[in-house]
């Protein structure tokens, strides 16, 4: 400790180390926080938020710019109603884009040409309102990914997986009503298409699409309603929701990578003040000012290119914005085959299933994960350690699974153009996508889990017999081999500190007195579901193993590493 | 296998030792990293300034073009490069300090069981159940069944106030199937026009290949028009009367028609993008949103993609001008499909 940065940060470590008494303020700073104190009290929440602690790992960061693009979102929009119109009243167009001088517009279209070329830096903020939405949405999808294959969602941090799913759905429809707002050529194809989606709900489509649209598409009801859905109704509760999300972090304390001094009752990382603050508030500004560097340099929905909604002129390869593309391909996907007539009614599944049901049926599940995992394994331990994906190959196995059918749906969206890049035709690329939707996600499950059993192996192989050193030393005999040196105690520690549960044993279905009763069936279904998920498994290397394995390197000259098989253990249960 | 006292598994090493940076040993790194900081943050003021100089000092409408990027608004390129040198200079400042001049030892702090303990739990429930205990619920069932059902239905004015209001329903199912075309009984054969020109259109003026985007004469009278025109657009093509399959599909198209003259609904029966790319050669009409793919020698039959219905075709024939007029309007709803639309 020679430093007076490491000194600083022993103090913090201290604790609640007594602080000298500090007498009457003397700044104006002083002055205000006194002042501010004593109508508040915010000095004692102030020292403990101050010191959270927060582990460093880029992973993490992943929801900081969600959290980010969100703010910019919100900010930027702001600016943006200052100038947009919501309204679907119609004016010839005066602004200064000469192409469309005099061609008769909504309101709303001729409003975002103006703030696009009329006002003043206009056109930037609406850029970087796109490419923060944008942003948005990647960031927010990619930070899902890492809380789920690192098992973070586990036990007691299942609401907030619950939160970030719904925040995740709200941020698709958000981005699709704003996308829908300055009623261009595009959007309002959207919008028509939104007009189909409602009507293929059973029963009830024809009167929601009504209903939405305060009479016959498209109305005038449509954008003033989008707009106060869009700047209002969604944002009041995605901040809600985020202000939630944010509220058990503190609650729960961040999880944290293993690793040597890392445990289950412990956060290791660095204190809010001052690096997290920092950190995190310079990445802030890394984020906006990327973003409008982003929006300064790349055109994002020329909406003048397009001209005003008109519900009869073709928009060649017209597709939504990206996170949308998955549902789209779906409606692709889906053959026509599934409309059917009953009883004289219209049953248009092949609509239906993709454009309403999907999105919800896709973030349920999503949701419902940590429940289910949780049953399978029957775990009810609190989890603040991570898994490295590799030592949960099924979970991992199946969230790359998802994926892959989402991909799947996401390049669906896309038949037409890859059947012009690729020279096929679209028929096929349909037909084998169809297919693939079926098939891929079971064959990436099944590669992933190799992959990761693979992985976990290897980490056994270099544990027991440590890293290739690079010497190589002739015996008495004259043979050759590479020494290995043996890891230090800390890179170990990354590599043997997991859990490998056993599959749970599965029953006859039947209670104690041989009669089949309903509990010792649903016991049955998940000694199944466990079976599934820990059949294969690798288990840590334990101290005696390494001990075994030192034994035999200083009797044996190693030839060829093969410790291998016997680490693969199977159940052996039914 | 644990013998020799061995435990059974690893044991947790602790924290490794802490490695100092070359600024936390050598004051002229530190030096170095404060100066570093310090220009990245007065790069910031610089952005600032000349985000505020473009602003003011730079025309509107003035274009430059850009390798890589194109012809684009300079402007636009000025405002966003300052503002994100602006923004850049401090995220990258601040990121910089805290990497080099700030503590890099990790702290650690405790965690403790999220749940409650027993006894705080106890007493929530106590005073949960003292409050019930203290309000007579459990004596007053009475009070509790209309208080919890004055509950649960508070909201339904608010709820039915906004869905009742929202758009009136009833006109719905009958309006669906209404457009434009529509002849009123005893009323004239309506004309066909062209979209854009809305100019009536003769058989001869069609010729074998042709393709015309067509709206209903009516459409000039239209109170809303792009309500009226979402479900009246109408594509117009000639095909030589032999082109049309020799079924009874080809032979519903041609007699709807006129000397291979037919006209079909734009609008696509899968959710109702228009469709409008003809192609020639094999007579196919392709929608841009989801490729669904129609045949116009078979009646519009779907011989690809996610639409089931053929489009709706429009009875058309001439008038004594020799213009091309639809004498009713459509059979069926055009547009995507509804529950009720056999209704
Ligand atoms: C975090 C959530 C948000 C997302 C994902 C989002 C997304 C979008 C998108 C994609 C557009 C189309 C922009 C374009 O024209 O290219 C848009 C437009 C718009 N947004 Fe947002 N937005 C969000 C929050 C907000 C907020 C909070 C406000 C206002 C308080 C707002 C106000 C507007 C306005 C006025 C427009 C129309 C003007 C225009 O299109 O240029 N947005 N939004
Ligand atoms: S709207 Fe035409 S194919 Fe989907």
């Amino acid at each position: 400790m020679s430093t007076a940065a490491s000194a600083r940060a022993a103090d913090l470590r201290a604790g609640d180390a007594k602080a000298a008494p500090l007498g009457a303020p003397k700044t104006a700073a002083g002055k205000v926080a006194v002042w501010a104190d004593e109508r508040t009290g915010i000095a004692k929440g102030a020292s403990v938020m101050l010191k959270k602690v927060f582990p460093d790992h880029w992973s993490f960061m992943l929801g900081e710019v969600a959290m980010y693009s969100m703010i910019i979102c919100l900010l930027t929009g702001v600016f943006l109603t200052f100038w947009f119109v919501p309204s679907m009243g119609e004016v010839a167009y005066q602004g200064s884009y000469l192409p469309l001088k005099g061609i008769t517009m909504s309101e709303a279209y001729s409003s975002t040409l103006a703030i696009s070329f009329d006002v003043r830096g206009g056109l930037l903020i609406r850029q970087i309102h796109h490419w923060a939405a944008l942003m948005f949405v990647v960031s927010l999808s990619v930070h899902m990914f890492r809380v789920f294959f690192t098992g973070a969602f586990r036990k007691p941090r299942e609401i907030n997986w619950v939160i970030g799913t719904i925040l995740s759905m709200l941020a698709l429809i958000e981005g699709f009503a704003g996308y829908s707002l300055p009623d261009d050529l595009l959007s309002g194809t959207g919008i028509r298409a939104a007009e189909g989606f409602m009507r293929s709900i059973p029963i009830v489509g024809s009167w929601v699409s009504y209903i939405v649209f305060g009479g016959a598409f498209p109305g005038e009801a449509i954008i003033p309603r989008l707009y106060s859905v869009h700047i209002l109704l969604l944002p009041a509760i995605l901040v809600g929701l985020f202000a939630a999300h944010l509220i058990l972090v503190m609650v729960h304390k961040h999880t944290q990578y293993p690793g040597p001094g890392r445990t289950e009752n412990n956060v290791v990382g660095f204190p809010l003040m001052p690096v997290y603050t920092a950190k995190a508030g310079g990445f802030f500004f890394l984020v906006f000012g990327l973003l409008t560097l982003i929006s300064a340099l790349v055109t994002i929905n020329p909406i003048w290119a397009y001209g005003p909604y008109d519900p009869s002129p073709v928009t060649a390869g017209s597709q939504p914005d990206w996170y949308m593309g998955f549902a789209d391909g779906a409606l692709r996907l889906l053959p026509g085959a599934l409309e059917f007539e009953i009883f004289g009614f219209t049953l248009s599944l092949n609509v239906f299933l993709g454009a309403i049901l999907l999105i919800p049926v896709m973030y349920t599940i999503t949701g419902a994960y940590p429940f289910i995992e949780r049953w399978v394994t029957g775990d009810n331990r609190e989890h603040h350690l991570l898994d490295r994906p590799r030592n949960a190959p099924t979970r991992t196995a199946l969230g790359v699974a998802a994926i892959t059918a989402y991909i799947i749906l996401f390049l669906a969206a896309g038949n037409d153009i890859m059947a012009i890049r690729l020279q096929m035709s679209i028929n096929d690329i349909t037909e084998a996508l169809r297919v693939l939707f079926f098939v891929a996600p079971v064959l990436a499950f099944w590669v992933t889990k190799r992959i990761c059993l693979s992985l976990q192996r290897h980490d056994r192989d270099t544990v027991l017999h440590g890293r290739e050193s690079g010497t190589l030393v002739r015996t008495a005999e004259g043979k050759y081999y590479e020494v290995h040196e043996d890891l230090d105690p800390y890179t170990r520690w990354k590599l043997v500190s997991f859990e490998s549960p056993a599959p749970i044993a599965i029953g006859s279905g039947k209670d104690a007195n041989g009669v089949s009763s309903k509990a010792a069936k649903k016991e049955r279904r998940r000694a199944k579901l466990s079976r599934f998920y820990f059949k294969d498994r690798v288990e840590p290397v334990t101290p005696a193993e390494l001990a075994a394995a030192h034994h035999h390197g200083e009797h044996e000259a190693i030839e060829a590493p093969s410790a291998a098989p016997q680490a693969v253990k199977r159940a052996k249960q039914d | 296998m644990s013998d020799k006292g061995l435990p059974a598994t690893f044991e947790n090493p602790g924290l490794p030792p802490h490695i100092h940076r070359a600024a936390d040993d050598d004051p002229r790194a530190a030096k170095r990293a404060e100066r570093q900081v310090a220009a990245l943050f007065t790069l910031s003021i610089i952005g600032t300034l000349g985000f505020i100089v473009s602003y003011f000092a730079v025309p509107n409408d003035t274009t430059v073009f850009i390798p890589f990027i194109g012809k684009t608004i300079l402007l636009n390129i000025l405002l966003g490069v300052t503002l994100a040198v602006s923004l850049l200079g401090i995220g990258f400042g601040a990121v910089h300090w805290a990497k080099t001049l700030m503590s890099d030892e990790e702290v650690i702090e405790e965690r403790h069981p999220i749940a409650s303990s027993d006894e705080d739990r106890a007493k929530a429930v106590g005073i949960l159940n003292a409050g019930a205990e203290q309000a007579q619920l459990k004596r007053r069932p009475i009070l509790k069944a209309t208080g919890a059902t004055a509950m649960g239905l508070f909201a339904l004015p608010l709820g039915v106030q906004l869905a009742g209001s929202m758009g009136n329903p009833t006109k719905a199912l009958e309006e669906s199937k209404e457009t434009i075309w529509d002849v009123p009984e005893g009323g004239k054969p309506i004309r066909l026009v062209r979209d854009v020109e809305r100019t009536p259109i003769k058989a001869s003026d069609v010729a074998i290949g042709s393709v015309f985007h067509i709206l209903p004469e009516t459409i000039k009278d239209s109170k809303h028009v792009l309500a009226d025109k979402a479900k009246a657009a109408v594509l117009l093509m000639r095909l030589h009367p032999s082109s049309f399959a020799n079924d009874s599909l080809g032979e519903k198209a041609k007699s709807w028609g006129y000397e291979g003259i037919v006209a079909y609904s734009k609008i696509c029966t899968h959710v109702g993008c228009p469709v409008g790319l003809y192609e020639q050669q094999t007579h196919h009409l392709l929608c841009p949103c989801h490729q669904s793919t129609f045949d116009v020698t078979r009646d519009c039959n779907v011989i690809f993609g996610p639409a089931k219905r053929a489009l709706p075709q429009l009875k058309i024939t001439v008038d004594d001008e020799g213009y091309l007029v639809a004498p009713q309007g459509f059979a069926e709803p055009v547009g995507p499909s509804y529950w009720e639309r056999k209704k």
